[in-house]
Order: structure tokens, then C-alpha cells, then sequence
């Protein structure tokens, strides 16, 4: 191609950007098609693999499994389990718990959100702190101290018991009530939480529109404010129902004759009825992921346009009447006692005697002992070193996978391919880790097409895969939740600058987003650190994390010691959550 | 042969029509100007010249090379954007050596041109500060010294001194252009203030719902506006209804005002010749309407009455009535004038443009 430079302009021009000029034309290329550069082929192909071995191929296998008896495809299974009292029974048990869970939740976590983010009184940062605590209370951690405090032989039965002079104890904590109580305790964060969020979120002067129209304040919040909490709402609601579809501890621990599915599958394949096992296994996914599309649908019809948000940001109403005060700060109180006597209890517990805590109302003598059995014991110890690496490898892991989903869904591209990414990442998160567990088993637990002789279960490596599968998710929203939040032009000044594709995710978008991933990895590993539920179906008795050891403990009626691996753990967890909240604030 | 030469571009999001058959070149060293409200496409016109959108349809080819689906990355156009997008993470070395450290220059040489970047942009000495210490201002001129540290074939601005105050920007405005010449870049502008493109543009397209209206000089935009919705948009315009008579046989056309029934003589090129009968706008600059009292023998002299006056600094803004016919004059000194007074107004023939009526 010759350049003409015919004009005397043109030529004052080419000389002055010489440089400029020769460097351009050796970067010119042919235009050509921008979908196949390779490091983005190296990640698809990286993320089908991953996608193929842990979501696609364990859930396949474990749907065409429930379909075939003796080798022969057939609905048999489901004919056998579903003539089954007890299997329908479980499914009922397990939806009925669930609904009255999210009913509960929305009961307490609502209107403790309207107190501490409109009204203000003494003390109500500590008090909103506190009211998010169980967030961070492992499920069997939870489970245990309730047991200590609210147990049949509880702190709390005992005392009223010597009190009253009671011959036995004035009640038992089992079935109905003691889930949806433990449910209610541990689950209504998200409610509380995500309401909280909510209303921050709400502009302030739409509500000052309404008054000023001459609305009634209960009409306010009917018109006003509820329609544009819908979206948090039912994300509440759907997280409590997924929670609690997949509970797992407390089912097992007091749950007495309310025999949730995720106990069901447990004992089923305790049994050796694998075909039973699988079949609820399909069952249960099915239920928790048609409450997910059911849930999102109705989402999708309730979002709301942020409005512009200038200046009126509602400053909390302090509340100045004596006896409203008064009222508010006694139920702060108490409810904040309510929310850190199981914790405390566990406190209490692990420094107890072991055996020396049989009728009384607390125990009687006191030591270091548990702590120290737990660390100079190797047997004890090695636990610790259990979960804290397993949990890391999982957790590093999915850091690694998220910056590589994040690299593809980044990039303009096919948005079918995009939907189908999010929607297989999703699927893990939306199942049970009981649903996780079996389907890994029961694919990688013979000689299978994508392992060969090569068999998971068994080995040490079980575990991990199933906390990355459980918790990558995780990972996966925090950094795209980051990515949102980036500035879309930074990418495109990148680029203009000549900086290809490769170079903008290294050098501008991951630089930028370190810190959320970092946060949502740190969650990940915490949670995994304490995973009970996927972990008691496929442990290996060499490599046992914190969690089963707790619960062999419990079995051996070592209270103490049990107690003393809860302490430690929520110690560790308090820890790197205080990191990882840091780390949120920085990026702000 | 133009240095950037756009052809038939067209572009849809979704079912919307953003740009819609945009054609224009831009000559070698010329500082050219797309403007237009809101909405206008502009923006997106811009973006498909950089490479970070694609045209649906047509085609960008830069020194008669297509260039259509070639990666931004692949132009080496520097781009100055509306917000600026500094990394954050990165100082202002960092940000202007960005373009030359992906073009993997040396380090020497990258510090020399981060240099002479930032002494040519008036900040010599901020390489060590972070960008979000700067203030605007200054952030903005760090943006256009990345965008030029890469020797760029072709300079793109994005409305880029929008979210400057007042007299910032005014003065920002004359060292652009003064830089933009003394390096002999081309340079494309996108903004939606009329001012800022007169002031800086050598040429400018008028861009309204997706299409080019007009390209030309803003001299010749102003005065010659081609169209009702040019005239509207650049500056303020009285704009008259009026019928073409039948009666006007000579050089100068004749037109009847729809209000006041004057009749207003202007001469008609045969090109633009208007059906006779047929409504159209006869546009005026309201600095162009003479306030006058003598009525020696000029054309088109309306008697008025004097309606409103606004006090606007250097000038006032008066409102007429000519017999139902409403006009807005710009003064300089309306100290003599009252509400109600009655006058003479002229409108110069030479001053009034036909416009076609969409």
C-alpha cells in the first residue's frame, strides 16, 4: 500500500511523527477474527475441564444412576423410594422445616433490621455487630453449643430444674421446635443482613416524597420501602431455604424423629443402599434447584432501577422517648445475650473437667486440660493441619479458577457461552454438600471415563475437591462482584493504549480486583475450614478435618475436648474474618 | 486522500439505532469535531474509530487501509476519555509509560517520553504522585499526556473537558488545541458544546439522532446552517414560518410570514429554490436583527414592540413583537429601551438563511 503525501501538509506531518509513523506500520496486522487468541483457548480449556470432571459429569452420573437398576435404564428407584413412608415423610419433613425456617427468619431478622438501621440508641454498633455472629459459627460448632446450653441436659434445662426441684428435665430438645430454633438462631443473619443492606441502599428522599404527599408512615413502608426491599428479601428468603434444605447438624444431633432428606441419604448410604442414596441424592437436587429458579424468576420481576442517589442519605432517628428507649435497649440487650450464650456456653464447656459435669447446672471444675490434649496429642493435633490445608488448597484453588472464569466472562463475547459459565459455576453452590458429596463419591469412587483405574474416594485428595466444588462459587461472585464495580473504560483505555488483552487482565483488571477476590477466598477457606456436611460422607480416616473430629468427640461424651476444637475454630475464623473485612475496607 | 476516512457506518444496540450510514473524512493534521446533544451517536461514532466497538455495517480505513475490525490495541490511537480512566492502582508515571511499556520500549527511553509527556502537559514532576491526589484538572492533563506519550497516528477526545468547571476548562480548551498543533496531530473531538467545538475544530460534523446533518466549517455552520435541526442546534436562531408567494419573480424571493403577515425579501439561489406556496423557516441570528429607528430604504424593516429585556452581562437579550411575530435581538446597550416602546427592527437579507423543513 503506497501513502500519498501529496500535500505540503502531508508532509509536515509524516516528518514530525516519524517515530510514531514506523511503529504503527509494523504493528498493522490483517484484520482478523478476535475470538481464538490463545490464552483465552488455554482458559476455556481449562474451565471445560474443570466443569466437565466436578459439575457436569459427577451430577450426569449420579442422574443416570438413580434411572438404572441391574444395568437396565428404569424408574424403579423411584417407584421403591417414593412407596416408601419414610422417604416421603423426609421430603416433606425437609420442605416443611425449610418453609417455617424462611417464615421464622423474616419474623426476627426484618424487624431487628428496621431497629438498627433506623433508629439509633446506646450501644447499637455492638449490638449490630453481634446480631450478624452466627454468620460465622460453623453449623456443627453451632449445633454443639446449643446442645450444651439448650439440651434435655443443658446448662439451661439443669437450672430451671434445681430450681423448680424438678424430677426430670422440663423438656427435650429434639424434632420440630429444636430445628426450626436452631434454624431460626443460625439462619436469620440473612435476613437481617441483607435487609440491613437494603435499606442503606434505599434512598431516603423517596420516603420524605411519600410524607411530604401526605402519606401516613405505615403506608410508607407498605408503598414505599417494602416494594424496594423485594429484591434482598427474596435473596434472604432463598438463601435461608437453600441453607436449610441442605442442614445437616442439627437434623442429626436433635432432629429425633423430624428425618430431614440431607439425614436420610447419610444413613441410607451408612446402610450400604447406595441405589437409595443416589436416588434421594437426584431428589433432594431437584428440590433445592427448582426453589433456585423459582426464587430467581420472581426476582427478575422485581428489580428496580437505582434511582440517582444525591445528597439524603436517612439519618438514623434516635429514639428519645424514656419508655421506647428503654424498651429498645433492654431487647438489644437481650437479644444480644440470646445470640452469645451458646458461644459463651462453648467457652465455658471446653475449659470443663472431662466427666466432671454429669447433673449439675454447670460444671464444677475447671482446666487447661482439653486445650492442651488437643495440642500435644498428635493424633488430636494433626486435625488441625488437616482442615488448614485442605481447606487452603481448596480455596487457593478456586482463587486461581475465578480469575480464570472472571478472564472469560470479562471479555465481550458469546453471551450464551457466558450464561452457560455462570449457570454450571452455580450449580454447586445451589446443591447441598450432601448432593456434592454422593455425586463426587459415587463418580469417582470405581474405576469411571474421566479417571480411568484412577479412584478419588479414598484418598486424600477427596476432600479438597469437594470443598473447591462446595465453595468456589464463593470466589467466583466476590471477584465478579469486584469486576462490576470496576470502571469499564479503564479496560479500553488499556487498550487504546496498546495493551492486549492478556495485558489488561494482568495489569489493570487483576490488580485492581486483588483485594475482593482476597476477601471472598478468605470466606471460602473459612467456611471450609469447619465443613461437616460433605466432609462426614467421604473423610478418610488418616486425613479427618476439625469438624469430624468434633463430632467423635461429642460421640465419646468428651464434652470438653469437643468443646475446646469449637473454641479453637471460631478463633481461627474470627481471625481471618477480621483480615478479610480489612481487606473490603481497603478497596473502599 | 484523507488520513481517516469513515464509510457508511451503521450501529445497533439491541433493536435501538445508534449510528445510522455516518460517512466523513478527516484530513491529514486537522483537528475535526463531531457534535451534537446527547444521544447522539457521537460518542459511539468515536468508539467505532477506536476500536471498542464494532460497525454492523461500513467501513473505517486509516491511510486507505481498512482498519474496520481491527483490535483497538492494534490501532496505536491514543484516547483521551470523559472520565478520565486513570488507573487507579498506578502513578502518574505508571499511567502515561502504560501505552509505551505494552509496546515494550526501553527503560530509558520509556522515562525520557514519560518526560517530555508530562512537560508538554505542564505537570514536569508528578511522575511520583498518585492520580487520585491530583485534582481534575490535573488528572485530565495526565490523561492526554498517556494518550500522546505513544506518538498516536490519530488523537480521539471524549468529551474530555465536560467534567472541568468553567474557566478551567476555557483555559484547558486553548492549550489543547495550541498542543495538538505544535506536535502536528490529527485529531478527532467529540463534544456536545457548541462553543467548545467552535473554538476548537478546524471542521465539524453535526451529529442529531444518529446521523450526520451537516460537515463543514463552524463559520459556515453557524451562518449557513443546511438544516432546521443545524439551525436549532448551533446557537439561538429566530426561526420564522413562512409561505414562498407567487408573485416574487426577481432575484430576491419574497416570503409572508405565518405570524404578522409581513412580507420578508431574501435572495433565493436557484438550488434551494422553494416551491412557491409551500411553508418553510427563515432563520435569523437574534445578534443579526438591527434595533434601528431610521427607516431609510432597507428591506425587510418591521415596526416592533419591545417586549421583555433581559440583562445579560456584555450583551441584553430583547424580546419583540412585530404584529403577532415574536423576535428575540441581542444589544449591546439596551439603556434607552423600556418595555412597551415601539421600533423599527431590520432583518439584513444577506443574514437570513431558508432553511429545508423537516
Amino acid at each position: 500500500m503506497s501513502r500519498k503525501v501529496d500535500t505540503a501538509e502531508g508532509k509536515r506531518d509524516t516528518e514530525t511523527r516519524g517515530r510514531g509513523d514506523t511503529e504503527r506500520i509494523t504493528n498493522r496486522v490483517p484484520a482478523s477474527p478476535r475470538l481464538f487468541s490463545s490464552p483465552r483457548l488455554f482458559l476455556l480449556f481449562i474451565a471445560a475441564l474443570v466443569l466437565l470432571y466436578g459439575v457436569i459429569y459427577p451430577n450426569i452420573h449420579v442422574v443416570v444412576a438413580s434411572f438404572q437398576q441391574n444395568g437396565n435404564w428404569s424408574v424403579s428407584n423411584y417407584v421403591q423410594a417414593l412407596s416408601r413412608v419414610i422417604v416421603l415423610e423426609s421430603i416433606l419433613a425437609s420442605v416443611g422445616v425449610s418453609v417455617f425456617t424462611v417464615l421464622l427468619c423474616a419474623t426476627v431478622g426484618i424487624p431487628l433490621a428496621f431497629l438498627f438501621e433506623r433508629y439509633s440508641f446506646p450501644a447499637r454498633r455492638v449490638f449490630a455487630l453481634l446480631a450478624a455472629l452466627p454468620l460465622v459459627l460453623p453449623p456443627l460448632v453451632g449445633t454443639v453449643a446449643f446442645i450444651f446450653l439448650c439440651g434435655e441436659s443443658g446448662i439451661l434445662a439443669r437450672l430451671i430444674q434445681s430450681t423448680f426441684h424438678l424430677e426430670h428435665s422440663p423438656w427435650s430438645l429434639r424434632g420440630w421446635p429444636a430445628l426450626l430454633l436452631f434454624h431460626t438462631y443460625t439462619m436469620y443473619p440473612f435476613f437481617y443482613v441483607l435487609t440491613g443492606a437494603g435499606l442503606t441502599r434505599i434512598d431516603a428522599a423517596l420516603a420524605e416524597a411519600a410524607r411530604s404527599l401526605g402519606a401516613s408512615r405505615t403506608r410508607v413502608v407498605t408503598l414505599i420501602l417494602l416494594p424496594q426491599l423485594t429484591p434482598s428479601l427474596i435473596a434472604a428468603a432463598l438463601l435461608t431455604f437453600m441453607t436449610s434444605m441442605a442442614s445437616f447438624s442439627a437434623p442429626l444431633l436433635f432432629g429425633g424423629g423430624v428425618r430431614m432428606l440431607t439425614l436420610e441419604i447419610y444413613t441410607a448410604r451408612q446402610r450400604g443402599d447406595a441405589s437409595l442414596a443416589i436416588t434421594e441424592t437426584v431428589i433432594l437436587a431437584a428440590i433445592s434447584l427448582s426453589a433456585l429458579f423459582f426464587f430467581q424468576r420472581y426476582e427478575g420481576t422485581r428489580k428496580f432501577a437505582a434511582a440517582a442517589m444525591k445528597g439524603s442519605t436517612k439519618k438514623r432517628q434516635p429514639i428519645a422517648r424514656g419508655g421506647a428507649r428503654s424498651l429498645a435497649i433492654a431487647c438489644g440487650v437481650f437479644f444480644s445475650l440470646l445470640l452469645v450464650l451458646p458461644v459463651a456456653t462453648l467457652l465455658l464447656v471446653s475449659f470443663a473437667r472431662e466427666g466432671n459435669w454429669t447433673t449439675q447446672t454447670l460444671p464444677t471444675a475447671y482446666t487447661f486440660a482439653n486445650y492442651v490434649k488437643i495440642f500435644s496429642d498428635s493424633r488430636a493435633s494433626e486435625v488441625f493441619l488437616n482442615s488448614l490445608s485442605m481447606s487452603a488448597i481448596a480455596a487457593v484453588a478456586a482463587l486461581l479458577w475465578s480469575f480464570c472464569v472472571a478472564a472469560l466472562l470479562a471479555r465481550k463475547g458469546s453471551r450464551k457461552l457466558k450464561r452457560l459459565l455462570s449457570w454450571l459455576i452455580l450449580v454447586p453452590w445451589a446443591l447441598p454438600g450432601t448432593v456434592v458429596a454422593v455425586s463426587i463419591a459415587e463418580s469417582y469412587g470405581q474405576p469411571s471415563l474421566l479417571l480411568g483405574s484412577f479412584i478419588l474416594v479414598g484418598t486424600f485428595w477427596i476432600l479438597p475437591v469437594v470443598y473447591f466444588l462446595r465453595f468456589m462459587p464463593l470466589v467466583v461472585r466476590a471477584v465478579q462482584a469486584s469486576m462490576e464495580q470496576l470502571d469499564a473504560t479503564l479496560e479500553e483505555a488499556a487498550a487504546s493504549l496498546g495493551a492486549g488483552w492478556w495485558q489488561r487482565f494482568t495489569r489493570v483488571t487483576l490488580p485492581l480486583i486483588w483485594p475482593g477476590a482476597i476477601a471472598g477466598t478468605l470466606l471460602a477457606f473459612v467456611i471450609a475450614l469447619g465443613e461437616y456436611v460433605a466432609s462426614v460422607l467421604v473423610f478418610v480416616p488418616t486425613n479427618r478435618p476439625i469438624s469430624i473430629a468434633i463430632a467423635s468427640e461429642l460421640r465419646d461424651f468428651n464434652l470438653g475436648t469437643a468443646a475446646a476444637y469449637g473454641v479453637v475454630l471460631m478463633l481461627m475464623i474470627g481471625v481471618i474474618m477480621t483480615v478479610a473485612a480489612r481487606l473490603e475496607r481497603s478497596r473502599a | 486522500m484523507p488520513l481517516l476516512s469513515l464509510k457508511n457506518l451503521s450501529k445497533r444496540f439491541d433493536k435501538t439505532p445508534a449510528v445510522t450510514d455516518v460517512s466523513l473524512d478527516v484530513e491529514r493534521g486537522e483537528f475535526f469535531g463531531l457534535l451534537g446533544p446527547s444521544g447522539c451517536g457521537k460518542t459511539t461514532t468515536l468508539r467505532m474509530i477506536a476500536g471498542l466497538e464494532q460497525p454492523d455495517s461500513g467501513a473505517i480505513s486509516f491511510e486507505d487501509i481498512a482498519i474496520t475490525n481491527l483490535p483497538a490495541e492494534k490501532r496505536g490511537f491514543g484516547m483521551v476519555f470523559q472520565n478520565y480512566a486513570l488507573f487507579p492502582h498506578l502513578n502518574v508515571l505508571e499511567n502515561v509509560a502504560f501505552g509505551l511499556r505494552a509496546r515494550h520500549k526501553s527503560k530509558k527511553e520509556i522515562i525520557e517520553r514519560v518526560k517530555s509527556a508530562l512537560e508538554l502537559v505542564q505537570l514536569p514532576g508528578y511522575e511520583k504522585r498518585r492520580v487520585d491526589e491530583l485534582s481534575g484538572g490535573q488528572q485530565q492533563r495526565v490523561a492526554i499526556a498517556r494518550a500522546i506519550a505513544i506518538e498516536p497516528a490519530l488523537l480521539l477526545f471524549d468529551e474530555p473537558l465536560s467534567n472541568l468547571d468553567v474557566t478551567l476548562r476555557e483555559e484547558t480548551r486553548g492549550e489543547l488545541r495550541e498542543l495538538v498543533t505544535r506536535l502536528g496531530l490529527t485529531a478527532v473531538y467529540v463534544t456536545h458544546d457548541q462553543e467548545e467545538a467552535f473554538a476548537l475544530c478546524d471542521r465539524i460534523s453535526v451529529m442529531v439522532g444518529g446521523r450526520i446533518l451537516q460537515t463543514g466549517r463552524p463559520r459556515d455552520l453557524y451562518e449557513h446552517p443546511a438544516q432546521l435541526s443545524v439551525g436549532k442546534f448551533l446557537g439561538r436562531n429566530n426561526l420564522i414560518r413562512a409561505m414562498r408567494l407567487s408573485s416574487s419573480k426577481s432575484e430576491l424571493g419574497e416570503f409572508k410570514t405565518l405570524e404578522g403577515g409581513h412580507v420578508i425579501r431574501i435572495p433565493v439561489a436557484d438550488k434551494n429554490l422553494v416551491p412557491l406556496n409551500q411553508p418553510c423557516i427563515l432563520a435569523i441570528r437574534p445578534e443579526h436583527v438591527l434595533v434601528t429607528n431610521s427607516t431609510d430604504k432597507l428591506e425587510n424593516v418591521l415596526p416592533v414592540t419591545v417586549r421583555e429585556i433581559n440583562f445579560a452581562g456584555a450583551t441584553s437579550s430583547i424580546k419583540l413583537d412585530a404584529e403577532g411575530l415574536v423576535l428575540e435581538a441581542l444589544a449591546l446597550d439596551a439603556n434607552g429601551l423600556s418595555v412597551g416602546d415601539t421600533l423599527t427592527v431590520v432583518l439584513p437579507p444577506e443574514r437570513i438563511a431558508l432553511l429545508k423543513n423537516e
